[in-house]
């Protein structure tokens, strides 16, 4: 059995991004390394979700190279990800966190008992035998957060996870990115709420139209930003 | 079955002629419609996910053969099974073989073609999901064709009322033979030629409430699925 | 896994269909392909149950017209042919499709037409009734199909001197397929058509329709019964259906037909002479 490869440092170099004739990244250059949770905020449109499905390996760059642990190939080894809105399949909670540990490689023999141990991590023991369909918002999160730590993943992408979700819902969210955050997994999260992004991050990135504007600990950047536009936009000002 | 008689009269008597027939006719439509189920969903599916040359000209294809013409089907099965075919050798002309043959060629269309675009839309649907979870090819297909499985029913369903309904077909390569390839539209057929309508409408009556009970069986197995997983 | 078996309990429902076909083939069976006449007038629903009770052989009885019925022999796909249209059949036997032909019944034809007659032909020749049916252009309903009586038709119009094709018109309906078919567009539109008569005796949507000619001597009709060669098809069951032959110009075959009546009245008269040809 060969060793687990790793997906981190996951280096992007020189990344542009277009579909059709807009340019979604524009010579996009970082590294995420092993640490506290990044966080990636930044108006709309301005290209924090081509971010993230580019370090997810869903899309290919139009230009530069995007490699996870110094490979160039896409197949997602030890990262996952966490969408906005996530897609249930149709069958029962226990069967969704089942599905992802039998993709993720999982032997049948020990599925039981992992899916279990995640359902519970996540809060969702109780309704393990319900349609995930019928959850509420909140509750499909937790599980796509389920889904998603079923893989063992090194990075945990996530974007605007608790965009759509209620306080208290957003708030058992939160403490399940920071219990994993806390068990050594390195989180990639795109946030819109400033509140999150004190609380969850370790350092930030400022994108704006394309471009990684700034980036910097978070003590740093939300005490005294460099830019204006950073400024501006933690003011709350509408930033073009 | 005796001439004149009611065709309520047959059912009520338990006429073991109408009951075999009956039962020939579903047996031949039900092995039809899961053939093509097992043959057409994954073509549809493979049709939904894979890229290549001539992909739209194999989707209207498929499209229009969903009108492919039953008697057409026959008689192209018919040649293909002759004894001066060339599978004439399987000896299965004018048998139920020839005809849930040919009603598979006839209802794979009515299923894949749906199942296509079912297929394609719930992929553009899960295609970031399943592919952050790292599925392959193989495994997309399946996922996907599960998930469906409420929508895909009724293009089965359609499948099983294109197959019960046909006379063309079973007709041509059945031969209709009494006591053994007699199904329920082709005695409507020859029941209507000799002139005895009252019956040939009885038993079309028949078979329509037939059609309509299975129809209902399976809605309501699908509404007590539903409810199982959402 | 529930997907899994559900299919091979599908798969096995087509086994068990697919395996009983041939298997019944390797029994003691037969295909005739014959005509709707014989199938329609309800013949072979009285003669076969008595030739299965003598000799265990199932026939299974394909009907068609004389002309679609010595095609599918002449492919292979039956092993008996038992249709009404000697020059046909002679054709086909000098093809080398038949081993030899017997005689084995007749029937005769009857001019079917409404009640009202608008032709004015009831009780005339076939002859004079044609020439009248062309005259006034009263509407006519043919077969078109290469039967047996389609045939039977066409050589009647020559006989009265009417060259179909010039003399056809809207009066003239080929609708391309079988008696019980013809009669139900003869009744639905009030036209004449040629039937035979026994499929117009057991026939039950008469409408308005009656006999308007019938007893004329040229309105014969003889039924012959033919093996397909195996030398043609070396899979056609030649014992079997040679017993089949055999029984139907045999004294008991013979009697049998004489013996099918509806309404107390036959309608096939046996004349096997048993030497064929």
């Amino acid at each position: 059995m060969r060793a687990p490869l790793s997906d981190l440092p996951l280096v992007i170099d020189q990344v542009s991004l277009e579909a059709g004739a807009a340019r979604l990244l524009d010579r996009v250059s970082l590294t995420i390394a092993p640490g506290p949770p990044t966080l990636i905020i930044g108006p709309n449109g301005a290209g924090k979700t081509s971010l993230l499905r580019l370090g997810m390996g869903l899309v290919s760059p139009s230009a530069g190279r995007v490699t996870w642990g110094g490979r160039t190939e896409r197949a997602p080894e030890r990262r996952a990800m966490v969408f906005q809105r996530p897609v249930m399949l149709r069958r029962s909670a226990a069967a969704n966190v089942g599905y992802a540990l039998a993709q993720a490689g999982v032997p049948r023999s020990s599925r039981a008992a992992r899916g279990a141990e995640l359902l519970e991590r996540v809060g969702l023991a109780d309704l393990a035998g319900r349609p995930a369909r019928r959850l509420s918002g909140g509750e499909q999160q937790r599980l796509a957060l389920a889904r998603a730590l079923a893989r063992k993943p090194e990075i945990l992408l996530l974007d605007e996870p608790t965009a759509s979700l209620d306080p208290a819902a957003s708030r058992s969210v939160e403490e399940i990115i920071l219990m994993a955050a806390q068990s050594g997994i390195k989180i990639v999260m795109a946030s819109h709420d400033l509140g999150q992004v004190r609380r969850l991050a370790g350092d930030v990135i400022f994108m704006l139209r394309g471009t990684v504007h700034e980036r910097g600990t978070a003590s740093d950047f939300l005490e005294t930003p460099v830019t204006p536009e950073a400024a501006a936009f933690l003011r709350g000002d509408l930033v073009i | 079955m005796s001439d004149q008689l009611n065709a309520w009269q047959l059912i009520l008597d338990g006429d073991p002629t109408l009951f075999a027939i009956v039962r020939l006719s579903l047996a031949v439509s039900l092995v039809a419609v899961a053939l093509a189920a097992l043959i057409g969903m994954p073509l549809g599916a493979m049709l939904a996910l894979t890229r290549f040359h001539g992909r739209s000209v194999l989707i209207v294809l498929l499209n229009a053969l969903m009108g492919l013409p039953p008697v057409v089907a026959g008689l192209a099965v018919y040649l293909l099974l002759s004894r001066s075919g060339p599978l004439g050798a399987l000896g299965i002309l004018f048998t139920p073989a020839a005809m849930v043959v040919a009603q598979t060629i006839l209802i794979i269309p009515i299923v894949a073609a749906p199942t296509r675009q079912t297929i394609e839309d719930l992929w553009s649907e899960y295609r970031d999901e399943l592919s952050a979870m790292g599925v392959g090819p193989g495994g997309r297909m399946m996922t996907l064709l599960w998930d469906a499985r409420f929508s895909l029913l009724t293009a089965v369903l359609a499948g099983f009322g294109r197959a019960a309904a046909e006379v063309g077909a079973v007709m041509i390569v059945g031969g209709n033979i009494a006591g053994f390839t007699r199904t329920m539209t082709t005695t409507i057929a020859l029941e209507t030629s000799k002139g005895d309508l009252p019956l040939a409408l009885g038993l079309g009556l028949i078979l329509v409430a037939i059609v309509i009970a299975i129809n209902a069986a399976v809605w309501g197995t699908r509404i007590w699925a539903e409810r199982q997983v959402g | 896994m529930r997907f899994g078996v559900w299919s091979i309990a599908l798969i096995g429902l087509l086994g068990v269909t697919l395996a009983a076909a041939p298997a019944t083939a390797e029994d003691r069976s037969i295909v005739v392909a014959s005509t709707t006449s014989t199938q329609d007038s309800g013949l072979f629903g009285y003669l076969l149950p008595l030739f299965k009770a003598k000799t265990g052989i199932d026939v299974k009885v394909i009907a068609q017209g004389t002309g679609q019925a010595l095609d599918t022999a002449r492919r292979g796909d039956a092993d008996v042919v038992f249709v009404h249209a000697k020059s046909q059949e002679e054709k086909f036997l000098a093809e080398g499709f038949g081993v030899k032909r017997f005689d084995v019944m007749y029937n005769d034809f009857v001019l079917i037409g409404p009640k009202s007659d608008p032709a004015g032909i009831r009780g005339k020749d076939i002859e004079t009734a044609l020439k009248a049916i062309q005259a006034k252009a009263a509407p006519f309903v043919s077969r078109g199909d290469r039967s047996g009586t389609h045939a039977a038709e066409l050589a009647l119009w020559k006989l009265a001197g009417i060259d179909l094709e010039s003399a056809k018109g809207p009066w003239y309906r080929e609708i391309g397929q079988g008696m019980g078919a013809a009669l139900n567009t003869a009744s639905a539109m009030d036209a004449y058509v040629l039937s035979d008569r026994g499929t117009w005796i057991s026939f039950r949507n008469r409408a308005d329709l009656a006999i308007v000619v019938e007893g004329d001597k040229r309105l014969f009709n003889q039924y012959g019964v033919m093996l397909v060669n195996p030398e043609k098809h070396p899979q056609v069951k030649k014992d079997l259906g040679q017993a089949f032959v055999d029984w139907l110009i045999s004294s008991e075959g013979q009697t049998a037909i004489a013996g099918y009546k509806i309404d107390g009245q036959q309608l096939f008269f046996p004349d096997a002479e048993k030497k064929g040809s």
